[in-house]
């Protein structure tokens, strides 16, 4: 067994399913977990279902630890802002190295922001990807906003659209493509999707874009303009436009990664930037992008949750095994959603 | 107590909502929506809800001082 150190960037479900696999499978070195958010690993599917109706607090997410992590040395609020191949370190925010014999990359993806930088900043203008957002958010539906409009119609914007009717709350989804969902699920499913978005009571409006947020003179958000022309009054806009994956801090490092994601093999092992495979740098979850033997080895991401957890057990495994003992990531993609 | 229920296995075969209806909801005929830091006063019904779950799809942590 490798004696280690092992170090993991993101603690999301990806770090902490990795984390519990390595400890599972009999790694007792020195482990360390490095995650930008000061809160212990969390789920998100709930941040957009569950806690938005009020059931659930935001900060009641936190994933339960199947294994004893208490001798992990867990580096929360502390951003990742480079890696040196050669040195095998991980440079943090604050100056400090992480040293390590094997590494894992899992830091995921953050919520694209509005692109209009002024727009963005008016008071009413949330996305729903961390649970501080998901709070935000929480609060503002809990005061009975007039409407709120969604922009975008996939899983995060339908259930936003969803949570709205269910709290009686006036809502608009716009979506450019002819339906919402169609992205994941194609017209056929889409369209459907589109029957049942309207006969739950939202205004659900396709081959449209948002071409401006207004605010008022207190910053508030007031109004949007759509491309057809018309004209909107909301007082809180959610930005449900996918994600950015998290890999600019590995700029330089010689590492395969981009807007794309990090490249990797199907043993989860990271390519540098000439497609050679390093066999101490790992990656799984949404930012791994890893060739799929069901879509003819194509190189994909999947920003799903089980694809996270199953990564994770793979990468974990395969960094603590010989190499006749290595597992590929060979799992169908699965996902669910709660909507209507 | 933390709860964790991977819905990619769930069926909807909503055992769960019928042992521990406080922690686990049907929305609609099958989709499960649950409670994730249920109260710790229900873990003898989280756990039976644990047991029964036909695909076993629901997680959670061993009890304070239990071996892990």
């Amino acid at each position: 067994m490798t004696a280690g150190p092992i170090a993991i960037v993101g603690a999301g479900l990806a770090g902490l399913r990795a984390a519990e696999t390595l400890r599972r499978e009999g790694y007792e070195g020195k482990l360390t977990v490095i995650g930008d958010e000061a809160h212990q690993p969390y789920d998100r599917p709930p941040l957009s279902k569950q806690v938005l109706t009020g059931w659930v607090a935001s900060h009641h997410t936190t994933l339960p630890r199947l294994e004893n992590l208490d001798d992990v040395d867990w580096e929360l609020g502390h951003r990742a802002v480079g890696l040196d191949l050669a040195e095998k370190k991980i440079v943090l925010d604050d100056g400090r190295d992480v040293p390590y014999d094997r590494c894992l990359i899992a830091t995921g993806v953050r919520a694209r922001p509005w692109f209009n930088e002024a727009e963005a900043e008016l008071d009413g203008m949330f996305v729903v990807h961390t649970t501080d957002d998901s709070r935000a958010l929480r609060t503002r539906l809990a005061a009975k906003p007039k409407r709120v409009l969604v922009i975008g119609g996939g899983f995060t914007g339908s259930e936003v659209a969803s949570v709205c009717r269910m709290l009686d709350i006036d809502v608009t989804l716009v979506e450019l493509a002819p339906a919402p969902l169609s992205g994941a699920l194609g017209g056929v499913i889409g369209a459907i999707a589109a029957d049942m978005q309207r006969d739950a009571g939202v205004d659900l409006r396709t081959g449209v874009r948002v071409d401006a947020i207004e605010g008022d003179e207190r910053g508030r958000v007031a109004g949007v303009r759509l491309s057809d022309g018309t004209h909107l009054d909301v007082d809180v806009v959610v930005v449900a436009l996918g994600g950015i994956r998290n890999t600019e801090w590995l700029t330089g490092s010689r590492l395969a990664a981009s807007a794309l994601g990090i490249g990797c093999d199907a043993g989860c092992r990271a390519f540098d930037g000439n497609a050679i495979v390093t066999d101490d740098v790992f990656v799984a979850g949404d930012v791994a992008r890893f060739p799929h033997p069901i879509y003819g080895y194509q190189m994909m991401t999947l920003e799903h949750w089980r694809n996270a957890l199953i990564q994770a057990e793979i990468a974990a495994h395969n960094m603590i095994s010989a190499e006749a003992d290595r597992r590929p990531h060979v799992s169908v993609p699965w996902f669910w959603s709660i909507q209507f | 107590m933390r709860v964790v229920v991977d819905l990619t296995l769930c069926q909807g075969y909503a055992q769960c909502a019928f042992l521990a209806p406080e922690s686990f909801k049907l929305s609609g005929e099958e989709a499960l929506m649950y409670d994730p830091a249920p109260d710790d006063a229900q873990r003898e019904r989280i756990m039976r809800a644990v047991a029964a779950c036909p695909v076993r799809a629901i997680f959670t942590e061993p009890a304070p001082g239990a071996d892990a």
